[in-house]
């Protein structure tokens, strides 16, 4: 379990460095990214967070179930954490494929509306492909790990007294809850009205 | 391992947690449609820290969790803020040393607001 | 030899231990034990050691002209790989890789590490890194120096900079597991009565060593992929040109980098603590203050990355904080400097071959630490920063420090990690041509610096050209100083006499258990009732 909260910390850090890109370039270019901001979709990226915070509830539902040795509970809250975690990936696929549509992919015949602000904003995307990214690579790898708890279910290996494993991806995927309620706002929310 | 004696969560608790969760999430969006200047961010940060420390104390267990991994917890956002701010401290003043060369202001002003 | 304190020096033919207990390739690489972990850790960075000491042979050959004999693109990416070999690959995982790996589980009285496949997997992963990297040299190297500034390294060079990358991105996640698996094994695996006061030094400094690992690693990690996207899709998050800043990315691979040099000089002071206690018979002196400066340089270093930016275009006020925190890291090291003279103080001082390694280390470390200081300081460090000045401080720490705490903690364990013992007078040979080969290498590139060489040039003002022959001929004395002992640790192994289970009469339960120790070191889990370094009044042990 230490050492989960040891890995954590290393991905806090990972994720630190493009906070404080993030933290710059805001500030070094507010016009610029103010204009970015009427091409994030509110409702779709709030959805995604409701979404998110249901899969937590149902991952943390899933620890209690191990946690009591209920077996069918489990089961069931293991499949619709990775249900919420899939729904949020494919909303997350169609914001990316608007942004594509849009030319809005940097580095990949990027073209924006306003030509002062073509290069600047051209960074305000890439941080949000970036930061965005990596946390759909961690859902990914997220969703990897709940097949993986789910088949050692299948299997009658977790009871009250073994749940570790259900415990640490818990923590892990909790971890990328957290992560996403930061990236909601600074993204989605900061200077939209601007 | 160590979490034997955790004691279970009761699912009211949990539920509890999540209908706020979800409250904060709207909230945040609604605030996000008035123009407060610098406030929508202070509003923003503040609701998504609520948000984080809720799911850090009650579904990644902190509350049940012994001093150790508190310390392990608060350390990683200290250093969290040792890169973000001592960074920033760097953005942050170097148009003090602009402001103290006027000469130079008409240049920087690509780059600062 | 020194004194054999207990125990019988002959030792059964065949008694079993973890390098006999099972044979065949596949019994080492799908291996879980820590000390075979890290026998193959010993021989992997030995191997890029040899690399990197080949790039930086041809480079000093280079200098003996004042025109140089290379073309300035070969001299810019031998000096670049030598230095991402060389850091990455072997300063790094240099101890906690080998020796931590090794006896940090003995030492606290454990049966292996808290997660013995993940250190497994911190093998490969560091293997895979090499492996990219040594792409990248046979493919014709780097050339943007180990510190892959933007935007040349992302924009402009036209070397294997994403290979290379890619080499560093790998081996840096190799680091974090091993310094995860240190952290939660000192708290998870201690025997009982192992108190946090009673763990032997070298522990605390690889414990400290761990937290900068994980807390510091991760930011290159992010860095260095910033900069390969930056390479392959151009977004311009570090290119001038189109609004991006380079030097942000000074600041997030700084953020690992300043740290990163603890990394390398942290366990070597743990080595250092171990060897002084020993060969002077006596505690070590203000043991909670050396524990102590561990943890204090660990955080510290985190607060003073700007000042390698002094002369880059970081703001003015900035550079002032970070020279002032840049002065306070300098404390707890010379506390451990003091503290380990107090020790020998008065102590019964054997001058076997470990204990040559370190005071090698404490003088040029000392040397290393003290032009740290001058560096720290903003306007000498605005005049000395692009000389080599700069060149020879950093490998007064790195190899007169880490290097030479390397070599002396392998003669001390060397007995415990192959069951046999190293030829004395030849392993004093060449500490001590190690010595002079170093002094003479680096010492004449303070001068240099001083009168004003640029360093990463590879021609230099035809007055130079005395103080360069100097250097590259101390170059190839301490080339030849490490292939002594190469040679005679590959005979040892095979031909070497039986060594006991304690030959220098150490404290410490690694010396408690036989040589080698068998696969799950100890039968039964140690009880610990003793506090670390427990020589005992002075007059037992000389009378």
């Amino acid at each position: 379990m230490l050492g989960m909260w040891t890995f954590l910390i290393t991905e806090v850090l990972f994720f630190g460095g493009m906070f404080a890109a993030y933290a710059v370039y805001r500030n070094m270019y507010p016009d610029a990214f103010a204009s970015t901001s009427k091409f994030m979709d509110v409702v779709l990226g709030g959805t995604n967070t409701a979404v998110l915070i249901c899969s937590s509830l149902t991952m943390v539902l899933a620890v209690r179930a191990a946690q009591l040795s209920k077996r069918a509970h489990l089961i069931l809250f293991l499949i619709l954490t990775m249900i919420f975690g899939t729904i949020f990936l494919v909303i997350k696929g169609f914001e990316y494929h608007s942004k594509w549509v849009e030319h809005l992919v940097p580095g990949f015949d990027f073209q924006y509306d306003e030509p002062r602000y073509q290069h600047n904003a051209q960074i305000l995307f890439f941080l949000y492909f970036a930061m965005t990214g990596m946390h759909a690579l961690h859902m990914v790898i997220g969703l990897g790990l709940l097949t993986f708890l789910l088949v050692q279910a299948k299997r009658r290996i977790f009871n009250e007294n073994y749940f570790a494993p259900v415990e640490m991806i818990g923590l892990y995927w909790h971890f990328v809850d957290i992560v996403w309620i930061f990236l909601f706002p600074l993204l989605y929310l900061i200077g939209h009205r601007r | 391992m160590s979490a034997f004696h955790v004691p279970i969560p009761k699912v009211g608790t949990l539920v509890a947690v999540w209908a706020t969760l979800i409250v904060l999430t709207g909230l945040t969006s609604y605030v996000s449609y008035f123009e407060l200047g610098e406030w929508n961010i202070v509003v923003a940060l503040l609701i998504a820290v609520t948000k984080a420390s809720l799911v850090a104390w009650v579904f990644m267990g902190v509350r049940h969790s012994t001093t150790l991994t508190r310390l392990f917890c608060v350390a990683g956002l200290a250093w969290l803020m040792i890169l973000i701010l001592l960074t920033y401290s760097d953005y942050s003043t170097r148009n003090w040393t602009y402001q103290a060369q006027p000469w130079s202001t008409n240049k920087a002003a690509g780059t600062s607001r | 030899m020194a004194t054999i304190a207990h125990g019988t020096p002959e030792i059964a033919a065949e008694e079993v231990n973890y390098l006999n207990v099972e044979h065949g390739w596949k019994s080492w690489l799908f291996t879980t034990d820590h000390k075979r972990i890290a026998f193959l850790y010993l021989i992997s960075i030995t191997a890029m050691f040899f690399v990197g000491g080949t790039m930086a042979v041809l480079f000093r050959i280079n200098l003996l002209e004042p025109e140089g004999i290379f073309s300035s693109e070969t001299y810019n990416r031998l000096f670049s790989m030598h230095g991402i070999v060389m850091v990455f690959f072997f300063l790094v995982p240099s101890i906690p890789a080998t020796l931590a790996n090794f006896l940090i589980p003995i030492m606290i009285g454990a049966k292996d590490l808290a997660f013995p496949r993940i250190n497994l997997l911190s093998w490969y992963l560091y293997v895979f890194g090499a492996i990219f990297t040594i792409y990248a040299v046979a493919r014709g190297g780097v050339d943007t120096g180990w510190t892959f500034y933007a935007p040349y390294s992302s924009t402009y060079s036209n070397s294997y900079v994403l290979s290379a990358v890619m080499g560093v991105f790998v081996a840096g996640f190799s680091s974090i597991l091993t310094g995860l698996n240190f952290i939660v094994t000192v708290h998870k695996m201690r025997a009982p009565g192992m108190t946090w006061s009673r763990l032997p030094l070298f522990v605390w400094s690889n414990y400290a060593t761990g937290l900068l690992q994980v807390l510091g690693t991760p930011v290159l990690a992010i860095s260095l992929t910033l900069i390969a996207f930056e390479r392959v899709a151009h977004v311009g998050i570090f290119d001038p040109n189109i609004g991006g800043d380079p030097i942000l990315f000074q600041h997030l691979f700084w953020f690992y980098s300043h740290p990163a040099v603890y990394i390398m000089i942290l366990p070597g002071m743990g080595v250092i603590s171990e060897i002084v206690a020993c060969f002077s018979r006596k505690r070590v002196f203000g043991y909670n203050f050396v524990a102590f400066s561990s943890m204090a340089i660990a955080v510290l270093s985190f607060f003073v990355w700007g000042h390698h930016m002094f002369v880059t275009g970081e703001a003015m006020y900035t550079s002032v904080a970070f020279s002032f925190l840049s002065f306070m890291v300098a404390v707890p090291s010379a506390i451990k400097v003091f503290n380990w003279t107090a020790t020998m103080y008065k102590g019964s001082v054997s001058f076997d071959t470990p204990m040559l390694y370190a005071f090698g280390f404490i003088g040029l470390f000392t040397i290393g630490g003290l032009t740290g200081l001058f560096l720290a300081a903003l306007a000498t460090d605005v005049a000395t920063h692009g000389t080599y000045f700069i060149v020879a401080h950093f490998h007064y720490v790195m190899v007169g420090g880490m290097v030479m705490a390397f070599l002396g903690g392998l003669h001390y364990w060397w007995p415990k990690i192959t069951g046999r013992l190293y030829p004395e007078a030849w392993a004093k040979f060449a500490a001590l041509i190690i010595f002079i080969g170093f002094n003479l290498t680096f010492f004449p590139q303070f001068i240099l610096g001083y009168l004003g060489m640029p360093r990463r040039i590879h021609a230099y003002p035809p007055e130079f050209q005395a103080l360069n022959v100097l250097s590259t001929a101390g170059a190839s004395i301490l080339g030849i100083g490490y292939l002594i002992p190469m040679i005679y640790f590959a005979w040892s192994i095979r031909k070497g006499p039986k060594a006991p289970a304690n030959p220098w009469g150490a404290t410490g339960l690694e010396w408690e258990i036989q040589s080698p120790p068998t696969t799950y070191n100890f039968d039964e889990t140690p009880i610990v009732t003793k506090e670390a370094y427990d020589y005992g009044p002075l007059e037992e042990v000389v009378g």
